[in-house]
């Protein structure tokens, strides 16, 4: 079922999303503050809100630079297809019934495909910097997202097999009865932990390791570029809250009020958890980071799937 | 993995304290009253200025940012002529408060003095001399110095005993 006007909902959406990116930028500030006992920005607006246009315009009026000794096109394109690819990912999520741009029923593979493209972009945008800091942050990039990525996919898998469609909408609808984190909380953790590390958000920003390789992958840019990384990054925490909501808490399901206002519950509870996440946790190392994905993480993804299938095919043939 | 939840935990119960950061210009930090801040130049009680433009301060000071120029009036009595301080040479360390016999010079917990015209920043007699007298409300140095100035005679001061006399035979 797609919405009747499709066009709208595309309109809606895309300026939704680059807008809550932009509230989110100020969410962020506050409550990180909030979490380290002190305030946020609050001189701007009232309690800081415009904050997030002043900084635009600050990054607007800085020099668009790019490095001479830079592959020109590459450098130009990196920030954009992190942009494109999360915003596309959008189009398969359900916010409400009937409010969906596209329902695809390959929508979750959909949004695997998406996110593996996104390493494109912190490979390109390393690479094409031609310095040695921004490219070890992007080959680190690189190792980190796909290794995450692989047990990604089969924490996903356990929803899928319960819901017994890849479509998104019929896995919401099959979360009627109860939430599918009840029958795969493993699931719903490795997925918020792989998610975590897709959009290199701490505590695995090592890529980006603001104390620790200048800026990492995104040194040489300035201005609206680096703007462009940014607002990208914001976009794909925003992506993986409503990913996890769709998947794993009954998307807009909810007893009063209507369902994208449930939606939007869920999804700023799980933006606040990865919000408080950066207020709290401590940067593993890279071969720690490493070690955890391969030898702890992707055995318990192949352990979750088994025994989901096993239960499945034994009490509900 | 225990001990990261437990951390995640302890982060979030500080959404509930009390934020520690004091939101200035609408509340200032407290500055006890020895707090090495703006200098001024003190009066005693009976409202004369303190200075006897003995030119220590200037000596003590480690960035040469005091200027005076002692001279007197009719009763005898020290005074500066003129007294300027470089407040952007000044470290605010206080030696100047610390040589002074007289308690004249006091440095005050006032932290204001942004500028933007480093000329502003000269402070002369009249921008450093107030009314009061600062942090030592009791003291008057020429009560207690032995020198004959202000309608008082030698072995008068406070505390002083009167000089001996060398012609006489008692002693």
């Amino acid at each position: 079922m797609i919405s009747p006007y499709p066009a709208v909902t595309l309109i809606v959406v895309l300026i939704g999303a680059l807008t809550m990116a932009g509230g989110l930028v100020w969410a962020e500030r506050r409550l990180l503050a909030l979490w380290q006992d002190r305030y946020g920005p609050n001189r701007v607006g009232p309690f800081g809100v415009m904050q997030t246009l002043a900084d635009m315009i600050k990054l607007f009026f800085k020099e668009d630079w790019i490095p001479p000794f830079a592959d020109k096109w590459l450098f130009i394109m990196a920030p954009g297809i992190v942009m494109f690819t999360v915003l596309m990912s959008f189009v398969v999520v359900p916010f409400a019934p009937g409010m969906i741009i596209s329902d695809l029923n390959i929508a979750v593979l959909f949004f695997l495909a998406m996110s593996s493209l996104g390493v494109y972009s912190i490979v390109l945008a390393g690479w094409s910097s031609d310095n040695k800091y921004a490219l070890l942050g992007g080959m680190r990039a690189a190792a980190q997202m796909l290794s995450y990525e692989v047990f990604m996919g089969l924490s996903l898998m356990g929803t899928v097999l319960l819901a017994g469609s890849f479509d998104l909408v019929d896995i919401v609808n099959a979360q009627r009865h109860m939430w599918f984190v009840v029958p795969q909380f493993l699931g719903f953790v490795l997925f918020m932990i792989a998610g975590i590390a897709e959009t290199r958000r701490l505590p695995f920003d090592l890529p980006e390791s603001e104390s620790e390789l200048v800026a990492g992958y995104h040194s040489e840019y300035s201005g609206m570029k680096f703007g462009m990384f940014f607002v990208g990054e914001y976009i794909g925490i925003l992506l993986i809250s409503s990913m996890i909501t769709v998947l794993f808490f009954g998307g807009w399901q909810g007893p009063v009020l209507p369902g994208i206002v449930w939606y939007f519950i869920k999804t700023f509870f799980f933006l606040g958890f990865f919000i408080l996440l950066r207020a709290a946790l401590p940067r593993p190392r890279f071969d720690q980071l490493m070690a955890w994905g391969w030898k702890l993480m992707l055995p318990l993804a192949l352990a979750n799937l088994l025994v989901t299938g096993a239960v499945k095919l034994a009490f509900f043939p | 993995m225990l001990s990261i939840i437990r951390t995640v935990w302890d982060v979030f119960l500080h959404a509930f304290r009390r934020r520690v950061t004091i939101q200035y210009p609408e509340q200032k930090a407290y500055l006890a009253a020895r707090y090495r801040g703006r200098i001024i130049l003190s009066r005693d009680p009976e409202g004369a200025e303190r200075c006897v433009a003995c030119y220590l301060c200037a000596v003590a000071c480690p960035v040469d940012c005091i200027a005076l120029q002692a001279t007197e009036d009719n009763t005898g009595r020290r005074y500066p002529e003129f007294f300027r301080i470089n407040f952007s040479r000044c470290i605010f360390c206080g030696y100047c408060e610390e040589a002074c016999p007289t308690y004249a010079i006091q440095l005050t917990p006032d932290v204001e003095m942004g500028e933007y015209n480093r000329q502003n920043m000269v402070y002369e007699k009249e921008h450093l001399l107030i009314d009061g007298p600062g942090k030592y409300p009791d003291y008057n140095f020429w009560r207690v110095a032995g020198v004959e100035v202000g309608g008082k005679d030698k072995g008068e001061a406070e505390r002083e005993a009167p000089p001996t006399d060398l012609r006489s035979l008692l002693p």
